[in-house]
């Protein structure tokens, strides 16, 4: 008894100790973008100047000027204010898409770990079908069939990027499952449920979390894809991709209003990658899909 | 070629086909799911319940699903992609000189992109740590974050408006070199920037996994030279993972290609499928995606393949 209460005793300790964070400046600007973009996405709608859909001017494609910080759009409206409004359409759908898919992936991941069996085989082979489509090709099928709405479009993207989250879960937790304490924990008559919250997941949140923010990443890139494809959301909703879509024809006056928002996504998903890619103890060359 | 091998390819190559058997289950019944039908779609205001009767008939849309899934199938090993919905024309019809064109664009993408990774891989493997590896790590994370249409959005600004040394939209046009030149750069460099910093990483991680490796440390002491040491001792055994890295980013071009074609208007298989989605011509919808997919799988199996192979334990096993 005393053995086990010892092992359960060393974990917070070592888990403290990875938190203290010694970045390199890379981090710390992948850090500062992510938070930017964050608060941005939550207080954008509200502190926008002017009404997203509001046509504020007879100027079309406008430079930056003090009225109009970021110039205005292909039908005169306020690009600023636009840019804050598709925040939190990107920001929003593509972490709501990506916490399913995370959650949905872990926890499957996990559960097949420990039981094994038929029901991992099961799984394996549904995710490796699932997989072996390109992303953007699944996109293009599902949206054919059902349309584009903005549930559509999370659980598209929740069951596109499943797969990847299950296999590095599930490649986690068959290392973690077949040491000492989970041994323990079993021989003590834990069920499934407890081993799964208490004695595994605590020893996978690093990779897991890495694992989030590049799917993250991933997700940001393919539904401004679609979007900017015009099958993504759609008008006169705005995401970033969308956004690009519909101020095109800009690029030829070098308009703000085409650069912008392509800056914009490119700043969020920069960041997200730096700042994860300056995490400590990062594995390199760990499953990726 | 010894039986473990060729057990293993045609496991291989047995899973591929039934996950294209999968593939195509989902491709046919996704049509299934959608409220309304081609009917709808093709004949627009002018649809009256009569019109739309014998549409159906005529297209043969009244049978049941599984029937018509069968034909297809049948059909597809045959050759025969069926009738496009909207045009009213074979769907091989549409897509031969599209897809000629996509892989001409792949190509060209291809050849630029490998050896010019491989090389960048390599020296940032070698002089890990140095501001040059520095330098190119952060460009590659970069490149690999931002979506293809802000590089095509920059290339174009500042090649096409900025600069005019190229139009801002292409066809695949080969009477000279200058014409060559006139229509691939632009969607060929948008293609590769992402493609490039792709593979890097993954050839460095690679190679870098195989310096660190006890047998390379114990040449590098017996006083091989640097050259030698990479490219004979280290090299031989990153090839199978590169290659894998080299196939894997390759068959990113399939999701790549579908943004540059319709940026760049570029008459080829993605646009048509991007178009069919939007008029939900479902035939040939099915048509794109299954080759495509095909070309994916085709890839994938070939990657598995190569590192099998270069793998002397599996090798001689």
């Amino acid at each position: 008894m005393g053995e086990v209460i010892s092992l359960s005793e060393q974990r917070p300790a070592r888990a403290r100790g990875r938190f203290r964070w010694h970045a390199p400046l890379a981090g710390w600007v992948g850090a500062g973008l992510v938070l930017f973009w964050a608060v941005t996405a939550l207080v954008g709608p509200y502190v926008a100047p002017y009404d997203a859909g509001e046509v504020v001017g007879p100027r079309l494609f406008a430079p930056m000027s003090a009225e109009h910080l970021l110039g205005t759009d292909y039908l005169g409206r306020d690009m600023l204010s636009r840019i804050l409004d598709g925040a939190y359409y990107t920001v929003t759908l593509a972490l709501s898409a990506t916490v399913l898919a995370c959650l949905f992936g872990t926890s499957l991941g996990i559960l097949t770990a420990i039981r094994g069996g038929w029901f991992d085989v099961a799984v394996s082979r549904v995710m490796d079908a699932l997989i072996s489509m390109p992303h953007l090709l699944f996109s293009l099928v599902v949206i054919a069939a059902l349309g584009s709405s903005m549930p559509v479009l999370i659980g598209l993207l929740a069951v596109t990027y499943t797969p990847g989250s299950f296999r590095i879960a599930r490649s986690h937790a068959l290392g973690i499952n077949a040491m000492d304490f989970v041994q323990v924990a079993r021989a003590r008559g834990e069920g499934t449920g407890f081993i799964l919250r208490e004695e595994i997941l605590p020893n996978m949140v690093l990779p897991v979390l890495t694992d989030f923010g590049l799917r993250f990443v991933f997700v940001v890139l393919l539904l401004s894809g679609l979007s900017f494809l015009g099958l993504g959301i759609q008008p006169p909703r705005a995401d970033w991709g969308s956004l690009v879509r519909e101020n095109v024809e800009g690029i030829y006056e070098t308009a703000p209003a085409v650069i912008v928002p392509a800056l914009a996504i490119a700043t969020l998903t920069i960041g997200v990658n730096l700042f994860i890619d300056n995490m400590p103890r990062r594995r390199r060359g760990a499953p990726r899909a | 070629m010894n039986p473990t091998l060729i057990r293993l390819v045609a496991n291989r190559l047995a899973t591929g086909l039934l996950t294209l058997l999968l593939v195509s289950l989902v491709v046919f019944f996704a049509a299934g799911l959608l409220p309304g039908d081609v009917t709808e779609a093709v004949l627009g205001q002018s649809a009256t319940p009569e019109l739309v009767a014998a549409m159906r008939e005529t297209l043969g849309l009244n049978r049941p699903a599984p029937l018509r899934y069968l034909d297809w199938l049948a059909g597809l090993f045959h050759g025969d992609l069926g009738m496009s919905l909207v045009n009213r024309v074979p769907v091989w019809q549409l897509m031969r000189d599209r897809l000629a064109n996509s892989l001409i664009l792949a190509g060209f993408a291809t050849a630029i992109t490998v050896p010019l990774s491989l090389l960048l891989g390599i020296t940032t493997a070698v002089l890990r740590g140095s501001p040059y590896d520095r330098a190119t790590n952060v460009t590659a994370v970069s490149l690999v974050s931002v979506p293809e249409f802000l590089i095509a959005t920059v290339a174009v600004i500042i090649f096409a408006v900025e600069l005019q040394w190229f139009s801002a939209l292409s066809s695949p046009r080969f009477g000279s070199v200058e014409q060559v030149f006139q229509s691939f750069t632009l969607p060929v460099l948008t293609l590769a920037c992402g493609m490039i910093a792709q593979m890097t990483r993954m050839t460095r991680a690679a190679l870098i996994n195989v310096l660190d490796s006890a047998y390379v440390e114990m040449a590098r002491l017996k006083g091989v030279r640097p050259v030698r040491l990479v490219l004979a001792h280290a090299l031989p055994n990153a090839i199978g993972p590169i290659v894998n890295a080299i196939a894997l980013s390759l068959s990113s071009l399939v999701g790549g290609v579908i943004i540059v074609e319709v940026i760049f208007n570029y008459p080829g298989l993605a646009k048509l499928m991007v178009d069919a989605v939007s008029t939900r011509d479902m035939p040939l919808i099915q048509a794109c995606v299954m080759i495509s997919c095909a070309a994916y799988m085709m890839l994938v199996l070939f990657a598995d393949v190569c590192s099998v192979v270069s793998n002397p334990r599996l090798r001689h096993g």
